[in-house]
């Protein structure tokens, strides 16, 4: 087992890009999503990306390659929907635990391939909790802000099953992203603790990626940078960091930030710029990596990537530019006021 | 490269974090959303009126607490049901839930289901070892994973700690237990070492409060990262009571403990006395007490009790407190201006005036120095709105004092060119507001409350008054170079004559901001339907405490970019959230709906025939009678006090303030009363009906028929549930009777000029506001005699005034424009029925608004099952419907439905 820690004191590691822009340009269609196994199952199932670890390996495992091919050190588990709470959409619920062991699977065979082509850079796997399509700070009803749509025990358990997936199918890390509601990632969390208390596993270590929604600076539920960092470094994870919903010039205030106040180190993937009129990201492999190469040299992160709209291309790019520098210092924690 | 430092502060979050520094003052912990210490937060909760619950907490912050105690322990309660439901609820108010939470309570599984709702990280108070040390690991675990700093009550097997020794001993203890075993940081143990009352006569106790001050000393000595809270009213609960010398206690109890180390302390953050300002006497008693000196036998005790009756005693008079006459005269200004005295305003303006060289001085010096003063005081929560307005009055008196001599300043600079130099004419006056109640509405308490308030805030305040056209409003913004716009409204038709004015703004390029406010207006609606209409700024501002903060940061260069710019990041967030919700509305058609109405057994039911039909006339009514009826609530929040009447009047934070408004109030209705001022006249008819459709019917007036045209409710509903129409209680198919009423009352203009002469903005307010309130009392008082005599359909009825204003009576009286029949223009039908301005005395505005603003109209529902309901949307379907009803055009009938259509 590689030490992860001693590599991020070492250089700025580099998680891959989007899984679903890649999954895209298969063009699949709703009997590639159901293949053999569903194919009679009761409601159409194109849109479940996190299925094609079960029905198209073949499909998962190349993405994975391709961006393990472009330099990434890390490769995110095909599990952003795969808990029994956002399955429920396709009725798929009951497959939830299968799903994580079957992308954890994937994703590992790939590095694994790769790792054994070349021991002296060893390529991880992160098992991606993605932030549910219920959340437990905000009323979906505007006329009673205080209901709640789920409860923080059902959240819980559907992050734990899935946790329970992604070990058993022999991930490294567990990646709790694009959090937009801190209490969602919060009961991740509690999940993961519980996990591995209960089992006596050795805890796997916790990557952590909040969401700042828009030029407000704050997460949809509404916390502010550090009042998000505050409320989830009890998690004691390896990093903390930015993804999804701005491109990377518009994240560079928050990284800077975060940079100055976080314990563990720093992660950011940020989108391939904002969406344009037409929903697309059309900010060019270099553009992406030019913003990030100037993130690496201030010192602000250690582990960088892409998100919705990246590719390999942009992840190769932003390989080679943040390779010139040096990683972001841990900050001094000092014993004394 | 730069390498971080990061120290090992306690760090906490709300929405905001919250880090407790060596340099961070005490923190206050808001205490008065907990049911255990706030009798009035207790029967929110156990009443289930969460709304007024939340008001509390809001209070709390905004009297500077940084931190809030929820507690929900209380044997009546459901304490986890009652947690999650107020936490959640509080996550969405951001004016709250912007700081940390301190989930209290003596049960664990109740701290777990608060843990279970907070998405910051929380103070858990507490955790203890009274039941052993297992048990303590055990939560204590359970309060890391949810990320939450703990709070160590020293407490143990054997008991509470008493002893200083004592509560060391345990603190260190559990030290041990949290740093070694469970993981804990040093910095996020919080300990409690019991603070216990003292002055109790018991001699054992007389130490307590000196053994928590040492502990407090010793456990920071030894644990210097961990903090020390208490719960500080426990010390004074000898003298509970006496509030007076309570405050004392706690101050002085507080100046020690914080030197000691204490950190953060649960207190009633509106209601500490500053250490300096106890008088001497008092002071030198508290110190004896709480530091248990010249104390054997009880001796300091048996002193500060003897003081505190006198206190008592004294309290009861009130002594009028003129050692303040004895300052100097900038002193004697502030004090008069802080306090609201006008009595020797006018003398020391002009002592003030001789001492300065020139009469503007004295409003730059020493008058805008108390203001200021006042505007920051109401800005932390330690004044109250009607107090402002005092000091607004005496600000007033003072400039009218000083203008004559202003004036002869500048007519002697004209006439003498060699003054000239020194002209004035460059200097840049304040900024200037804009204020009007917009075309079509009458009513603007709020408007001149706001006035008022910005007034005190230094700004120059141009208030065209009420029913102010479009086109008015605009050429004097451009005429006086205003730097503000503010609009209000009261009913629903005013909101599209904002949205009228705001793409007005736009057409004639203008670029100052616009505020919106009153009663009907709301962020969603400004957010969704105002704000896209103008680009240089809209906002919705609450009230007038909030309305300082935003001119302030409109009138600042910097802050006005960043306030734009987070208000349009909120607003577009109203707007999509908005989106959002309405294609999640569930709509049936409408033919549907009204196949489901109200299911009234009619078979048994005999409609009463009223004592007559047609109309009559009560003048000159008597005030007298009407005014037992007022309920007084509305008459608080008009002044921006929320509070259930009477209770209100003995609340801790604002109980004060408030019984003074409501004595002035009192005093101002007696003399309204004896002398006449005001005259009411009510319109009151019954007439018979039928009903020929399901929403419509048909009035027989003489020979005249008018058909009243009614909405339904159209939103899917559970099954069962009915989808309300007002004309579902009426009579399917016999004759059945329905009344009408208006009532008004009059003659208060002259009374405002006078009070406008006089500079008093206070009395002038309270005036309007009882107007008002006699109205609505007026309406409820006639309510009771058209149930009991003139239509008599309840003959008995033995109900109290408080069960009047919880409509607990038979029938209803709905007001067209209100939520069960959301058309104003049926107004128009109404007055006709009941005889037009002429025998009403009113006068609709082109809003339908009431003129006189103090009126009130309806219509008389008897059936026992008629009750209030709100309508909710509507969908086109019943529009187009209506539409046709009414004989109006689509579009018309669109504009007067607006509110109610998705």
């Amino acid at each position: 087992m590689y030490n992860i820690k001693e590599i991020l004191e070492q250089r700025i590691m580099i998680i891959d890009g989007a899984m679903g822009t890649m999954i895209q340009r298969h063009k699949l269609e709703e009997a590639d999503y159901r293949g053999e196994r569903f194919k009679n199952w009761h409601k159409d199932v194109k849109g479940n990306n996190d299925l094609l670890s079960i029905t198209q390996p073949d499909i998962i495992i190349g993405i994975h390659k391709q961006y393990l091919e472009a330099g990434a050190d890390i490769i995110e588990t095909n599990t952003f929907s795969s808990t029994s709470i956002a399955q429920a959409d396709y009725d798929m619920q009951a497959l939830a635990y299968e799903l994580n062991v079957a992308s954890a699977k994937c994703a590992r065979a790939a590095a694994d391939e790769y790792t054994k082509q070349n021991p002296d850079k060893p390529r991880f796997v992160a098992g991606a909790v993605g932030p549910l399509n219920k959340t437990l700070s905000l009323s979906p009803d505007v006329n009673n802000p205080g209901y709640r749509a789920v409860t923080f025990d059902e959240v819980a358990i559907a992050y734990e099953e899935q946790i329970k997936g992604l070990v058993d199918g022999g991930v490294d890390i567990i990646l709790i992203e694009t959090i937009f509601d801190t209490l969602n990632a919060k009961a991740a969390i509690y999940a993961v603790k519980h996990f591995f208390s209960k089992t006596d596993l050795p805890e796997l270590p916790i990557m952590i990626s909040g969401t700042i929604t828009d030029a407000s600076g704050r997460t949809l539920s509404g916390q502010t940078l550090e009042a998000f960092y505050i409320s989830v470094v009890h998690a004691n994870p390896i990093s903390i960091g930015l993804n999804c919903a701005l491109g990377a010039q518009e994240m560079r205030p928050h990284i800077e930030e975060l940079s100055s106040i976080a314990k563990c180190y720093t992660s950011a993937y940020p989108n391939a710029g904002l969406p344009n009129a037409f929903g697309e990201y059309d900010e060019q492999p270099h553009e992406t990596a030019h913003i990030i190469e100037e993130w690496a040299k201030e010192g602000f992160v250690n582990i960088v990537g892409g998100c919705c709209g990246t590719t390999p291309e942009h992840i190769k790019h932003i390989a080679q530019e943040v390779s010139r520098f040096a990683p972001r210092k841990l900050p001094i924690t000092s014993k004394s006021l | 490269m730069y390498q971080h430092h990061i120290k090992p502060f306690l760090r906490l979050s709300g929405l905001e974090p919250l880090i407790i520094r060596p340099e961070t003052n005490f923190v206050n912990v808001g205490e008065r959303t907990n049911v255990t210490g706030s009798k009035k937060f207790a029967r929110l909760i156990r009443e289930g009126q969460f709304e007024e619950a939340l008001s509390v907490a809001r209070q709390q912050v905004e009297s500077g607490a940084q931190i809030l105690d929820v507690n929900m322990d209380d044997a009546l309660l459901d304490g986890v049901v009652a947690m999650t439901t107020f936490l959640n609820l509080l996550q969405a108010e951001p004016d709250i839930a912007k700081i940390p939470i301190m989930i209290d309570s003596s049960k664990f599984e109740i701290i777990e289901a608060g843990l279970k709702c907070v998405q910051g990280k929380c103070i858990v108070n507490s955790i203890s070892m009274k039941e052993g040390e297992e048990k303590f690991i055990e939560q204590a675990r359970i309060c890391k994973n949810f990320g939450a700093s703990v709070i160590v009550m020293a407490f143990d097997e054997i008991g509470q700690a008493d002893t200083k020794a004592r509560k060391v001993e345990i603190c260190h203890r559990a030290y041990n237990i949290l740093t070694q075993q469970v993981g804990f940081v040093p910095e996020e143990i919080i300990f409690d070492p019991n603070i216990f009352a003292i002055a109790t006569g018991i001699e054992e106790h007389n130490n307590y409060a000196v053994d928590f001050i040492e502990a407090t000393r010793e456990i920071k000595q030894l644990m210097p990262l961990t903090k020390v809270s208490g719960g500080v009213s426990n010390v004074s609960f000898s003298f509970r009571g006496n509030d007076h010398v309570r405050e004392a206690i706690h101050s002085v109890f507080l100046y020690h403990a914080i030197k000691a180390g204490m950190d953060m302390g649960i207190v009633n953050a509106g209601q500490l006395v500053i250490y300096d300002d106890i008088e001497p006497t008092l002071k030198q008693l508290c110190e004896e007490v709480i530091l248990n000196i010249n104390n054997d036998e009880n001796a300091a005790t048996e002193k500060l009790i003897a003081f505190a009756e006198t206190v008592k005693a004294k309290g009861k008079e009130a002594v009028k407190d003129e050692t303040w006459r004895k300052e100097n005269v900038q002193k004697r200004i502030e004090h008069a201006l802080i306090h609201g005295i006008t009595e020797y305003i006018d003398a020391d303006t002009e002592e003030a005036r001789l001492q300065y060289s020139k009469p503007l001085d004295v409003i730059e010096g020493p008058l805008m120095d108390g203001m200021n003063i006042v505007g920051d005081l109401f800005g932390a929560g330690k004044m109250f709105l009607p107090q402002v307005v005092k000091s607004a009055r005496v600000m007033k008196k003072a400039v009218a004092v000083l203008t004559p001599y202003i004036e002869q300043e500048k007519e002697d600079k004209r006439n003498n060119p060699l003054l000239q130099g020194a002209a004035d004419s460059n200097e840049k006056g304040p900024a200037k507001i804009l204020l009007a109640t917009v075309k079509g509405d009458v009513h603007d308490i709020g408007k001149n409350i706001v006035g008022v308030v910005l007034g005190c805030n230094g700004y120059e305040i141009i208030d065209l008054g009420v029913m102010v056209p479009s086109d008015k409003i605009l050429a004097e913004a451009q005429k006086h170079k205003v730097d503000i716009i503010g609009l209000s409204g009261l009913i629903t038709p005013s909101l599209d004559e904002m949205v009228h004015i705001a793409k007005e703004m736009t057409r004639l390029q203008m670029n100052i901001p616009l505020l919106i406010g009153g009663a009907t207006t709301s962020r969603m609606h400004t957010a969704v339907k105002i704000a896209p209409e103008y680009q240089h700024g809209v906002l919705h501002v609450l009230d007038a405490s909030r309305s300082v903060t935003v001119a302030g940061s409109l009138l600042n260069k910097d802050q006005k970019i960043q306030l734009l710019s987070d208000v349009t990041t909120e607003y577009n967030q109203l707007s999509k959230d908005f989106a959002n919700k309405k294609s999640h509305k569930q709509f049936i058609s409408f033919s549907e709906a009204q196949q489901q109405p109200m299911l009234i057994e009619w078979d048994h039911y005999h409609p009463v025939h009223p004592t007559f039909t047609g109309t009559q006339k009560l003048n000159n009514y008597s005030l007298q009678e009407i005014a037992e009826y007022i309920d007084w609530q509305p008459f608080f929040i008009a002044w921006e006090m929320h509070g259930k009447f009477p209770a209100i009047l003995s609340d801790a934070l604002i109980g004060q303030e408030a019984t003074k408004l409501y004595n002035d109030a009192h005093a101002l209705l007696q003399k309204i009363i004896l002398e006449n001022w005001l005259t009411a006249t009510a319109v009151i008819g019954f007439w018979e009906v039928n009903k020929i459709a399901p929403d419509t019917i048909q009035v027989e007036n003489f020979s005249t028929n008018i058909r009243l045209e009614f909405l339904r409710q159209q939103a899917k509903k559970s099954a069962g549930q009915p989808n309300l129409s007002l004309a579902d209680f009426i009579h399917p198919t016999k004759k059945d009777y329905i009344g009408a009423f208006s009532v008004t009352i009059d003659g208060i203009e002259q009374h405002i000029k006078r009070f406008e002469a006089n500079l008093d903005d206070y009395n002038k307010i309270i005036l309007q506001a009882l107007a008002d309130r006699l109205a609505e009392a007026f309406a409820e008082f006639l309510h009771k005699k058209v149930r009991t005599e003139y239509w008599g359909y309840v003959p008995t009825e033995d109900l109290s005034n408080e069960a009047l204003i919880a409509e607990k009576y038979q029938g209803i009286r709905p007001a067209p424009g209100y939520p069960a029949c959301p058309d104003h223009t049926e107004k128009y039908k109404l007055f006709e029925l009941l005889g037009g301005k002429e025998t009403t005395g009113i006068t609709l505005t082109e809003s339908l608004a009431m003129y006189p603003a103090s009126s009130v109209c309806g219509w008389y529902f008897a059936h026992p099952e008629s009750k209030y309901f709100g309508l909710g949307k509507i969908d086109s379907d019943q529009l187009s419907d209506y539409a046709k009803r009414k004989e109006m055009s689509i579009t018309e009938a669109t504009k007067w439905l607006r509110p109610i259509l998705e």
